[in-house]
């Protein structure tokens, strides 16, 4: 009589695993009720869509909801959501090669009609912004956040302790790296865990050495452009700057998300930082006293010899909203997207220590907490003749994924630069 | 991945049933043809004897038809096509295959598998055997110490692999001033090709020993007392117990115990994904991992069931292989003659 008690028992456990399955599905996703969903990349900078949101519910007879996703995964859900019944209405992502696979199967709604309608809102943003939202020449991203541009930080107590300044040319930089590393200060953090951070270093240098051309060709779809002399140069440089001791030696074991390259920032141990613009928030939050005080900001330098413009800026330009075509509250959802360029969202968006993308911001961003700060971005930015929005968020996710790992192999010293240029231009 | 490799296992488990019957039918006295004959007799009076009909199998049947086979199936198809996740699938017939086949980033995610398999079958079962064998014994604090052994247990692999990113942290990590201490000035140990490797083998270890420790522990304990005493009556040490006793009799235990570590070690994943994201470069980029990254970060989800199935089938062949060649599904007692 054991085995059919024993069997009864996996027959119920069985049940129960079928049942618990059934209720989690039922959780999470985007539809399923009337309210509009509008998905949103989890973190501390909600709080203004949030606003708006709420702002767009009393006026509205739609009722909008934000469902935050967890950031570190977010591309994956929304791709996986994307792919069932249950798409957002309106959801967060980077513009551009973010939302090409979408746009290429008909799932977003365009929005040249919505600007053509509304030149206000059409004014609203800096143009090279608004410009990254679209896909094929066809607006699909309305800016939701404020920018983020790459640059160098660096920590002025470390620069007065050795004697130098911070750098504003190529040689500064080498005579830095000397300095520090004689010094026993490590002259650049680096987060090699978290290749996209050692991307930062290879964007700048190309566009540095060979304008925004460089890459835009490679993102028009040709492999060949991999093999520009820019590229080389580039990779060349950035073994010689790992070479030199530029970022230490334990820098491949470090990662960004866990805070290890900040950190070596804050406490002194590195001198300087290549980042994008949130590092400045980092900061704030867990290093507040060095935040105030020692966090010191400059653009990077132009290059000997190079043809790119040095006012060039590579990062994030912003973060879009798109709807998507199937959406039940295409109309509500698009009457929802003018909320982003209205008063009170900008001066939210300032509030929180973020330097908005439109074009009035230039006074709005008075009122933020670090107005210095604040007005070195939106010049950075406003004057930036080309933004270069990060490569991994450009290309294609299937070209993405093994850059990065090229891009990883290179700054630990595993491949050559040539075997670097070879390796990309071969996917 | 784990509910189509999980069927070897299963089907592992299911070739015991009948094993430790036997062995139960052995100690009861009632002796080896008794059980056979009821067996027969059964058949002849019906299923009044209490033997369970296949209803019985069929909520076991339909969860795994549902969870495992059926996605089998669909992942068969999809290696075909290729696919983004949006849209329908496009049939491509065996281009993901031929691609399987020539690309050097699968040939070397085999090869790093299989090495992992080998090392962590080499590295688990000696320590896990000795501690689970000493763990039976009646030696004074072996509870507390066995209970400590066994605390890795209860941890999520995910907080293991944070855990010890933490410990492993070059700048801010314990081992940032034992290292110097150690003679290692500099301690990037995840950024090592070769030692990120070995972290894996590490941290896989520390995690899963305590599992094989304790089945080991239960499977010495079944061992007849009456054995050991024979054997010092006889004049034999402790290490000649060990080895003419002990060993044989934990033959089907080493069985079970490989048979889990080497499928676990095959579709071993979230550790490489926390702990090292296949880096640096692809240097731990084992098979599962590169199945994970083709599918949710290329979003080539043909080609990446493509590697899954080839995993399904690896995996099941070679739990196939264990049992077959250990003699394990021969279901013969390791108690015959007692």
């Amino acid at each position: 009589m054991r085995t059919p008690r024993l069997s009864s028992l996996a027959g119920a456990a069985a049940l129960c695993l079928l049942a618990t399955t059934a209720c989690s599905g039922g959780e999470g996703g985007g539809g399923g009720d009337d309210r509009m969903h509008v998905w949103m990349y989890q973190d501390s900078l909600v709080v203004v869509q949030e606003g708006a949101v709420e702002r767009f519910n009393e006026a509205s007879e739609t009722e909008a909801v934000i469902d935050q996703v967890p950031g570190d995964n977010y591309e994956e859900r929304l791709r996986t959501a994307m792919g069932s019944s249950e798409q957002p209405d309106v959801f967060f992502n980077w513009g551009a090669g973010s939302i090409e696979p979408y746009v290429e199967q008909d799932m977003l709604h365009p929005l040249d009609d919505l600007l053509a309608e509304d030149p206000e809102l059409a004014e609203a943003f800096i143009p090279s912004i608004l410009e990254s939202g679209k896909v094929d020449g066809v607006q699909y991203g309305i800016p939701l956040r404020g920018t983020q541009p790459v640059m160098i930080f660096y920590n002025n107590a470390v620069f007065e302790e050795v004697g130098v300044e911070p750098p504003e040319t190529w040689e500064d930089i080498l005579d830095l790296i000397d300095a520090f590393t004689e010094e026993d200060v490590i002259p650049f953090a680096l987060a090699g865990g978290d290749p996209w951070t050692e991307q930062m270093w290879l964007q700048y240098l190309v566009d540095r050495i060979g304008g925004p051309e460089v890459f835009a060709r490679i993102h028009g779809g040709d492999p060949e452009g991999w093999r520009d002399p820019a590229v080389l140069e580039a990779a060349e440089m950035v073994q010689d700057l790992v070479e030199r001791g530029a970022f230490g030696d334990a820098y491949a074991s470090v990662k960004y998300t866990e805070g290890g390259a900040s950190t070596l920032l804050s406490e002194g141990r590195a001198a300087m930082h290549l980042m994008g613009s949130w590092e400045y928030s980092t900061h704030l939050d867990q290093a507040r006293e060095f935040a105030e005080n020692d966090l010191g900001y400059v653009e990077f330098p132009p290059i000997p010899g190079g043809t790119g413009d040095p006012a060039n800026v590579v990062g994030n330009p912003t973060n879009y909203f798109s709807v998507t075509a199937e959406s039940e509250h295409v109309e509500a959802a698009l009457e929802f997207l003018k909320y982003t360029s209205q008063e009170e969202y900008v001066a939210d968006m300032v509030e929180n220590g973020e330097v908005p993308t439109t074009a009035n911001a230039e006074e709005a961003v008075a009122d933020s907490p670090n107005p210095e700060f604040a007005v070195f971005q939106y010049e950075m930015v406003r004057d930036a003749p080309h933004f270069q929005l990060s490569w991994d968020q450009a290309l294609p996710p299937n070209v993405a994924t093994p850059m990065v790992t090229e891009i990883e192999s290179l700054f630990n010293g595993q491949i050559t630069p040539e075997q670097f240029v070879d390796a990309l231009a071969a996917l | 991945m784990t509910s189509g490799t999980s069927s070897p296992v299963t089907g592992g488990a299911a070739r015991s049933g009948p094993a430790t019957g036997a062995t139960g039918t052995g100690d009861s006295g009632t002796g080896v043809p008794a059980g056979g004959s009821r067996g027969r007799s059964a058949r002849a009076t019906g299923p009044r004897t209490g033997r369970p009909s296949a209803v019985w199998a069929v909520p076991g049947l339909l969860y795994f038809g549902i969870f495992a086979a059926l996605p089998m199936v669909l992942v068969a198809y999809l290696s075909l096509t290729s696919w983004g996740g949006l849209g329908s699938p496009e049939f491509i017939g065996l281009q993901n295959w031929t691609r399987l086949a020539n690309d050097p980033l699968m040939h070397r995610a085999v090869w790093l598998s299989l090495l992992l398999t080998v090392l962590t079958w080499a590295v688990q079962t000696p320590i896990s055997l000795l501690l689970g064998v000493w763990a039976a014994g009646p030696q004074r604090n072996r509870a507390v110490l066995s209970a400590l052994f066994f605390l890795p247990l209860l941890l999520s692999s995910a907080a293991i692999a944070i855990i010890w990113r933490a410990l492993l942290d070059p700048n801010f990590g314990p081992l940032a001033w034992l290292g110097p201490v150690l003679g290692m000035p500099t301690v990037n140990l995840l950024g090592g090709s070769h030692s990120a490797f070995l972290v894996i083998v590490f941290v896989s270890s520390w995690q899963f020993i305590p599992l094989h420790m304790l089945l080991y522990q239960g499977g010495a304990r079944q061992i007849p007392a009456s054995l050991y005493q024979a054997a010092e009556i006889d004049g034999a040490g402790r290490l000649r117990a060990f080895w003419h006793i002990t060993l044989p009799q934990l033959r089907h235990t080493i069985t079970t115990s490989s048979v889990l570590m080497v499928v676990g070690a095959l579709t071993y994943f979230e550790t490489v994904l926390i702990l090292t994201n296949g880096g640096p470069g692809t240097d731990t980029t084992i098979v599962p991992f590169l199945m994970y990254r083709a599918g949710f970060r290329s979003w080539e989800l043909g080609y990446a069931s493509a590697v899954a199935f080839t995993l399904v089938v690896v995996a099941t062949l070679v739990a196939l292989l264990l049992v077959r060649f250990t003699g394990f599904g021969s279901m013969r007692s390791t108690k015959e003659g007692l």
